[in-house]
């Protein structure tokens, strides 16, 4: 089985009317979502320190000294969250050559001609470059942050190497950040991807638009549903 | 006479005529983090202050002095068989005497350098760039460089900034910590407490043009005793500083304790705060906007009516549908 074909566990058909296609359990959801609020945070204290014009923000956190001491602290929380998403995400998210057919024809996705995309399993290219990016950022700031946490690490490294990792982790925060928007703008473009995420089911008709592979191992795999008493 | 706006000296008591206060928001010249500042109400007078390591017999009473005036409480040391007590500058000790033995190699003979280290007081102060809190650190326009604790949110950014090493951040209030030049003295017509305290007048203080003046005869002096290296050490990288050096060996500045031959901010510091920064917040305000833009003129992707009939055909037959 390539991953193109993977079904996570919790993945099923509801039988209903409309039938609902599981997507996220709880557990993931709940996972997802403390670490977007990690990312928010982490965000929010974190521009406070990069550009003076938004030095205001750390009132959020109750002041300056307070948003410099919880900023890594939300890292490690976002770090550990990220990890547990990732061990399930990872393997459905490999690369396969599939995703260079589909990355292929981006532009008809972007135009409004989904139909003419390639069928794929449970993520598309696009969710699996966010993936695989967010991964190696995510590792990028921890690696960079932990230099650069004074309160613990300070005296640790030589003060070139915590200028150099203040660089990284500058340019690491802006990359997250434009990863993160299109990550949030795919969710929302793409209709019921976000509800996906939030009630974590999706429709059959979405399912078959988007993730057709996934959708049709999903309805072989399951006695069918679609027959069940409305 | 007009009153002086600072103190010429820091031997003399404190003056007895009425002495305009100083040091106020309205003699700030450079405020961290912050982009439009007030015209300063007034140019204060450039003050320095000018350590003469050849006349320096390392008695650490501007240590003390420093740790009286600024009731600082720094842990009782331990002795590693050096004279450097304690081992490195701390959030409890702004100036530290640094001894270094070195073997001339031109006379053979062994010298004792000692060095009073502390903050440079950099007409560019990297630590000031560095530094995100607005009004954290200031600088007024007689030169000196302060920190304002009650803007210090303790992120280490002026560690990073600094070319010298100075700034340290306090393990117990997590705020940076550097010597003041005493601006808390000099506001008020005093010279600082080290310069005060120095029993061979190696630590002077008063205008900078003064300093220099003094640093000139002191080094016509020491040329004319064989050190003819002797110069002063005011370093042009960061703009010159308003605490310098007569040192007997100019042209090696690394010699005593690490100084630094020809500090300047990183350009590591100038690119956080110019090219980075720039391209990072462009990148992001155009991607927003592209997607704001994206989202409005373009069709959203939605479900259609075919693509539920398509699914439930799927879902009606039970099978993976592969040939639909």
């Amino acid at each position: 089985m390539t991953n193109n074909e993977l079904i996570e566990p919790g993945d099923e058909i509801l039988p209903g009317d409309p039938p609902r296609i599981v997507r996220y359990p709880p557990a993931v959801r709940i996972n997802h979502w403390i670490t977007a609020t990690a990312m928010v945070l982490l965000i929010l204290s974190g521009v406070a320190m990069f550009w003076p014009p938004l030095f205001f923000l750390t009132a959020i956190f109750g002041g300056g000294q307070w948003a410099r001491f919880l900023h890594p602290w939300i890292g490690v929380i976002l770090v550990v969250s990220f990890a547990i998403l990732a061990s399930r995400f990872w393997r459905g998210n490999l690369w396969l050559r599939a995703d260079l057919d589909w990355s292929a024809h981006i532009g008809d996705l972007v135009s409004g001609h989904e139909e003419r995309m390639p069928e794929i399993g449970k993520f598309n290219a696009g969710q699996k470059f966010v993936f695989w990016v967010m991964m190696l950022l995510i590792l990028a700031m921890l690696a960079s942050g932990l230099v650069i946490w004074q309160e613990y690490f300070g005296g640790m490294t030589s003060i070139p190497v915590q200028r150099e990792a203040l660089l990284v982790h500058w340019i690491g925060a802006s990359l997250i950040i434009l990863v993160l928007i299109l990550h949030v703008y795919a969710g929302i473009w793409v209709r019921g991807s976000f509800d996906a995420m939030v009630r974590g089911w999706v429709s059959p008709g979405w399912a078959w638009r988007h993730h057709r592979l996934w959708f049709r191992r999903l309805a072989g795999r399951s006695e069918s549903p679609g027959d069940a008493p409305v | 006479m007009a009153l002086p706006d600072s103190p010429r000296t820091a031997v003399s008591n404190p003056p007895t005529q009425t002495f305009i206060e100083n040091l106020g928001p309205g003699d700030v010249i450079k405020r961290s983090a912050t982009e439009r500042l007030p015209k300063p109400q007034r140019e204060l007078t450039p003050v320095a202050k000018l350590i003469d390591v050849s006349k320096c017999i390392g008695c650490k009473a501007c240590q003390s002095a420093c740790i009286e005036w600024n009731d600082t409480h720094p842990a009782v040391g331990e002795n590693v068989g050096v004279y450097t007590n304690p081992h490195d500058l701390s959030s409890e000790m702004f100036t530290l005497m640094r001894f270094e033995e070195w073997d001339n190699p031109d006379t053979g003979n062994l010298e004792w350098l000692i060095r009073k280290d502390g903050c440079m007081h950099c007409a560019e102060p990297g630590c000031l760039e560095a530094c995100p809190s607005p009004g954290a650190i200031v600088q007024y326009s007689n030169g000196i460089v302060d920190f304002d604790h009650d803007n210090c949110i303790g992120c280490g950014y002026c560690i990073k900034g600094c070319p010298f090493d100075i700034p340290r951040v306090s393990k117990t209030d997590h705020k940076a910590y550097k010597c003041t030049l005493c601006s808390d003295r000099v506001a008020v017509g005093q010279g600082p407490a080290c310069a005060k305290a120095c029993p061979t007048k190696a630590i002077t203080f008063g205008t900078k043009e003064d300093m220099k003046a003094l640093a000139s005869e002191r080094i016509t002096d020491l040329k004319s005793r064989g050190y003819e290296n002797a110069g002063l050490y005011d370093p042009e990288g960061v703009g010159g500083t308003h605490v310098m050096y007569v040192l007997h060996h100019a042209d090696k500045p690394h010699i005593y304790s690490d100084l630094v031959d020809k500090p300047k901010v990183s350009p590591v510091v100038h690119a956080w705060k110019g090219a980075t920064r720039t391209a990072g917040l462009a990148a992001v305000g155009l991607a927003a906007v592209a997607a704001l833009a994206h989202g409005l003129f373009a069709r959203a992707d939605k479900v259609t009516a075919e693509d539920d009939a398509r699914a439930r055909e799927v879902l009606d037959k039970g099978e993976p549908g592969n040939r639909a």
